[in-house]
């Protein structure tokens, strides 16, 4: 399946050539035009059957993960965090480090050599370090270079009642949700699929991307959190696995187009796709960027929820995935001639 | 020009939901422009010409708000804040949405003020289970403060002055220039309190010669307050620096020279926290001389905000002053 594919390969913010050529593999016989720009994001151009209000279809290709900044004499090499992760996940999780993909371990100190004062605190990432069974910094430094790339290993499998695990769901199932679409044909309108850099390190590529485009409207992929686990009161739930596409009202970097969102609402009711309302005010999209890029851009957010993002290993619905397929196709289906006013309704 | 800060500050306007204030507005200044437009973010920029420099003005229509996140089975509603709220100012505070529909905040058991945080907060719309709350509100609408103007004489308490106050001013001097000697845009922006969204995207757009946010500021004139040497019924303040943007020397000189040729008491202002539309104005393109006049403002961010009203009709004063400078 193409989001195995996808969620396996690397691509930490910065660091996206593996992942995007393989999604340009992917779409190139299906769209008009294909070009990277300079921060390194892919920007393809779907034609349709005419020229409608200038859209684009956002989704980063970024995961976080982790970059190499030191060489010990003992050939362990030391390491910093690309993008948001808990220093408590790290310890004792299978990585791949570089091009050439050489595997590793994150060591850190073993329980039996803890001083019983030291088992109570967490170990924190300045005491970790990669173990790539190299037997000197000579030896280390042959295959690992200072600034390489360092993502998880992370088996993807489809597990449970029409569930997949994997790494980096965040965001490669945005990328396979617009891989989906961009392969499927007739659309009334052309637009552009944009699949950016550096999300993770502040929604770095979408700006660049939309400032080139200058679009009209800009709808926006992610996966997002799933917070529907025991510990986690029903209202800090923000989104529930298996009830399809979660929309935005408003997040810590935008407060999306109320007639866009609308749009996307009745598109649901009417094509019984099931959906959601994201129930949480923080954290930011690309979509923040894009909004206000030039003079403004109406701009939406459609979400998987996945639970355990920014993990080794997290957790989606692939129903879930399906119905945001179904909604984004709906939503180009549909897509109103003359884009969207700023007068949006409730 | 209380009748018109008490029509603007009882609209209903949080972040992302000007409309209602933004018709206000425009009823308001129609006859006056020659001409008006809404951009794609929902800022309403209005034009009055002139031969000189392209000055845009703003003044932010957007108020502090609770967002719906969960309601639950027994029709209580869980919220979190957009723009800057402390939970500790909610505690028995009345709310109201954008329909009407009006609700208290209440809270669970705490063992002391410090456990309190947004997640302990929520608010009871007289509903008894989650179908009857849903019939009026939906996850995703807005709450604002629940307050009405009060004129105290040379004071007003307010919800929201933060900063329809700001919109009066312009309005009131909008009105008040006839023939203007520089080329005038009077922008009432979106999306202040979440980040000054609404001035970075008009502003783009505009490409003015010169910027200048009108907004509120805060004091240090009560009891055992945070040093700040602002003070209500002092006059409105030039604003030499705050979190987001150092005023232009130049700007700066035509404040104060603007103040003192005509008479107008003012403040040197330098807020050690916060920000104005011109923090985003002055780095738009290829940058813009900007600054900002403030009215003096006590307990801003809670629903009983106070100013002198002098300090309004100084503003306005000022800010015309100001416009009337030839600019090169």
């Amino acid at each position: 399946m193409l989001l195995k594919t996808l969620s396996e390969s690397s691509g930490v913010s910065g660091g996206e050539q593996e992942i995007r050529n393989i999604i340009r593999q992917q779409v190139s016989p299906h769209v008009e035009e294909a070009e990277t720009d300079v921060l390194g994001n892919l920007i393809v151009r779907k034609k349709g059957e005419k020229e409608g209000p200038t859209l684009m279809i956002v989704t980063h290709m970024d995961e976080v993960g982790m970059i190499v900044v030191g060489f010990e004499k003992s050939g362990l090499i030391k390491f910093s965090k690309v993008g948001g992760i808990d220093d408590r996940v790290l310890v004792s999780k299978v990585v791949q480090i570089g091009p050439q993909k050489i595997p590793g371990v994150i060591g850190a100190k073993a329980i039996h050599l803890q001083k019983p004062e030291e088992r109570k605190k967490s170990i924190k990432i300045d005491d970790m370090y990669i173990d790539i069974g190299a037997g000197s910094r000579e030896e280390a430094e042959k295959k690992v270079k200072l600034g390489d790339y360092i993502s998880f290993i992370t088996r993807f499998e489809e597990i449970g009642d029409h569930c997949a695990k994997g790494k980096a769901l965040d965001n490669r199932v945005g990328c396979a949700v617009l891989i989906e679409i961009l392969k499927k044909q007739n659309y009334p309108y052309s637009f552009y699929g944009v699949f950016t850099v550096q999300e993770e390190v502040g929604m770095r590529g979408a700006g660049a991307a939309a400032y080139r485009i200058k679009p009209d409207l800009a709808l926006v992929v992610e996966g997002t959190t799933a917070a529907d686990v025991v510990e986690v009161k029903k209202e800090g739930h923000v989104t529930t696995l298996g009830k399809g596409p979660a929309l935005t009202i408003m997040d810590a970097s935008v407060i999306t187009h109320r007639g866009m969102v609308q749009f996307l609402k009745k598109l649901a009711e009417q094509n019984g796709i099931p959906y959601q309302i994201r129930r949480f005010t923080g954290a930011g999209t690309d979509a923040g960027r894009i909004a206000l890029t030039r003079e403004g851009v109406p701009s939406a957010v459609v979400s998987v929820p996945c639970r355990y993002i920014h993990n080794p290993a997290g957790i989606l619905n692939l129903k879930d995935m399906e119905n945001t397929v179904k909604l984004v196709d709906a939503f180009l289906k549909n897509l109103p001639e003359g884009g969207f006013n700023n007068e949006g309704t409730d | 020009m209380k009748e018109l800060i008490k029509e603007l500050t009882e609209a209903y306007g949080p972040s992302g939901r000007e409309e209602t204030v933004r018709k206000v507005i425009e009823d308001k200044i129609k006859p006056m422009v020659d001409k008006m437009e809404v951009d794609s973010l929902g800022n309403l920029i209005a034009r009055k010409k002139g031969p000189g420099k392209r000055v845009m003005l703003a003044a932010h229509m957007d108020e502090l708000g609770l967002m719906v996140t969960y309601i639950d089975k027994n029709g209580f509603l869980r919220f979190s804040n957009v723009g800057g709220i402390s939970p500790h100012i909610l505690l028995g505070e009345r709310v109201v949405f954008a329909n009407g529909a009006v609700g208290t905040i209440g809270c669970e058991k705490i063992e002391s003020m410090k456990d309190l945080n947004f997640q302990k907060l929520y608010i009871d719309i007289g509903a008894s289970e989650q179908k009857e709350a849903e019939d009026q509100v939906k996850i995703g609408d807005i709450a604002v403060y629940q307050r009405g103007f009060q004129d105290l004489g040379r004071r007003i308490i307010s919800k929201s002055l933060d900063d329809r106050v700001g919109c009066a001013v312009l309005i009131q001097a909008l009105k008040e220039i006839e023939s203007p000697v520089n080329d005038l845009f009077f922008v009432f922006t979106v999306q202040e309190e979440v980040g000054v969204r609404g001035a970075r995207t008009s502003a783009y757009r505009i490409k003015p010669d010169y910027g200048l946010a009108v907004d509120v500021t805060r004091t240090g004139d009560t009891p055992e307050s945070e040093t700040m040497a602002v003070a209500l019924g002092k006059g409105p303040t030039v604003k030499v620096k705050d979190t987001l943007i150092i005023t232009h020397p130049k700007v700066k000189k035509i404040m104060v020279d603007a103040a003192e040729r005509t008479g107008i008491p003012y403040q040197l202002e330098v807020l050690e926290r916060g920000g104005t539309d011109s923090g985003a104005i002055h780095l738009s393109r290829e940058g813009v001389p900007s600054g900002v006049m403030s009215i003096p403002c006590r307990y801003i961010h809670t629903p009983s905000e106070m100013v002198d009203y002098d300090d309004v009709l100084n503003g306005v004063k000022l800010l015309k002053s100001i416009l009337e400078t030839p600019l090169d």
